[in-house]
C-alpha cells in the first residue's frame, strides 16, 4: 500500500493489507491480533498499526510517500490458509473478485509477459 | 496455455484464473491473452498484489483454492501442460534472426527443469478427489509451505510496491532505486528481478525480444542499473534449481 500520509482511510488499509480492524483486534482469517487501542473512526494511524502487526514501513522523503509491507507475524507469507480476497481488472478494466468463485475449485496461475 | 485443460475439467467444478503481473500494465499482457483467448477469468496485476498476498517469488506460479475459499496448496512452480496454444502465444514467431543474448538465454533455459506431467496428474487427482487427494494439504501444512517472511522480506515488498508506483507515475529513475532495495533485501525473489530487468529493454528496442533481454547490452554494461542479470544469475544458481521440484 502506498500513501502520502501516515493517517489513512480505514477501509483502504483493510483492503490493502487484508487485516480487518475489529473491536477484538486486527483479524485475518481465524487469526486475531489484539491491538493496544480499539480502532475507532474512519481513519487509522499506519505507524502504530505497522509496529503492532510487524508491517514494514518504507519512506521516500523526496517523493513524500510511504509504502507499507505485509505482516511478518508467524514468519511465513501466509498467516492463515484462508484465501485472501483479491480484486483485479481484466484487459477491459472489468473488476473480478476471487471470492466470486466460492463453490468451485480454483487453480490460480500468476505469470508475466517477459 | 491452460485453456484446454480448464475446459476439460470445468464441468467437474474447476475454474482457472490467470493473473498477468506487469508494472507496464494491461497493454503489455494483451498480445498473450488475446492469442490464448481464454474463457476463464484472465486478470491484470500491475502492482504484483497477488504475489504480495500469496507469497509468490517466481513466475509462473500457481495456488490451489478449494470450494470453501481455503488455500490447499500455496504458491509453487506451475508448469503449463504442453499445448498448441504455446505456438500461438510465441512472441518471437515473426523473428528470423536472434541476437547473441537470446542464444545465451536459451542455452541456460533448456536446462530449467519442470514436471508438467506430474503437476497435471496432481491437479486431476485433486479435481477428482477433493479433500481426499494426497495433494490437498492441511491448513497448517499450507502455512508451513508458504514462503518464509522476515522483516527484510516485508521491507523489500514495500520497496517493490514503491518502485511499481513510481514507475507508473513515469518516474523511472526513482523507481530503479527502490527496485534495487527490493533486490538486496529479498535476494531469492526472482519475480522482483525479472520485473525490473524487463523495464530496461535491450538490443533493438522495437524487437519482441527487447523485454526478454533481461540484462545489459554488450559494450554498454555501465548503463545497466542493476547488480544482477538473468544469464549470470541462472548460471550461479544452476538452471536445474530455477524452479523447486514439485513436492506432493
Amino acid at each position: 500500500m502506498i500513501t502520502n500520509s501516515l493517517t489513512v482511510d480505514r477501509s483502504a488499509f483493510e483492503t490493502a493489507t487484508g487485516w480487518q480492524l475489529k473491536p477484538e483486534g486486527a483479524c485475518k482469517g481465524e487469526v486475531c491480533i489484539p491491538l493496544t487501542e480499539a480502532p475507532e473512526g474512519e481513519t487509522v494511524n499506519v505507524e502504530s498499526l505497522s509496529t503492532q502487526l510487524g508491517l514494514a514501513l518504507v519512506h521516500d522523503a523526496d517523493k513524500g510517500l510511504w509504502a507499507i509491507g505485509p505482516e511478518t507475524l508467524g514468519g511465513r507469507a501466509l498467516a492463515t490458509a484462508v484465501a485472501p480476497e483479491l480484486t483485479l481488472p481484466d484487459l477491459d478494466g472489468n473488476e473480478f473478485s476471487l471470492s466470486s468463485l466460492r463453490g468451485k475449485k480454483v487453480l490460480m496461475v500468476a505469470w508475466s509477459p517477459y | 496455455m491452460w485453456q484446454a485443460l480448464r475446459n476439460e475439467l470445468h464441468p467437474q467444478g474447476l475454474e482457472v484464473v490467470t493473473v498477468g503481473m506487469d508494472t507496464a500494465g494491461p497493454e503489455a499482457c494483451r498480445h498473450f491473452i488475446e492469442a490464448a483467448s481464454p474463457e476463464h477469468p484472465s486478470l491484470i496485476d500491475a502492482n504484483h498484489i497477488v504475489a504480495a498476498k500469496f507469497g509468490i517469488i517466481n513466475i509462473p506460479n500457481s495456488i490451489w483454492i478449494d470450494e470453501d475459499g481455503m488455500i490447499v496448496r500455496p504458491a509453487e512452480a506451475a508448469p503449463a501442460p504442453p499445448s498448441i496454444e504455446v505456438e500461438r502465444t510465441n512472441p518471437f514467431g515473426g523473428m528470423t534472426e536472434f541476437p547473441d543474448r537470446a542464444t545465451a538465454i536459451m542455452s541456460e533455459a533448456v536446462h530449467i527443469e519442470a514436471s508438467p506431467a506430474e503437476y497435471e496428474a496432481a491437479l486431476r487427482d485433486w479435481v477428482g478427489n477433493g479433500a481426499d487427494s494426497v495433494y490437498a494439504l492441511s491448513p497448517d501444512e499450507v502455512i508451513a509451505r508458504s514462503q518464509p517472511r522476515d522483516d527484510n522480506t516485508s521491507k523489500g515488498q514495500a520497496h517493490f510496491a514503491m518502485a511499481t508506483h513510481l514507475e507508473q507515475l513515469g518516474d523511472h529513475a526513482a523507481a530503479i532505486g527502490h527496485f534495487r532495495m527490493a533486490h538486496q533485501l529479498v535476494p531469492d525473489n526472482f519475480a522482483y528481478r525479472r520485473q525490473a530487468w524487463s523495464l530496461e529493454p535491450g538490443g533493438d528496442a522495437d524487437s519482441p525480444f527487447a523485454r526478454f533481454w533481461q540484462g545489459p547490452d554488450e559494450g554498454n554494461e555501465e548503463a545497466w542499473p542493476y547488480d544482477s542479470e538473468w544469464v549470470a544469475d541462472v548460471q550461479a544458481m544452476g538452471a536445474a534449481n530455477y524452479y523447486p521440484k514439485f513436492t506432493p
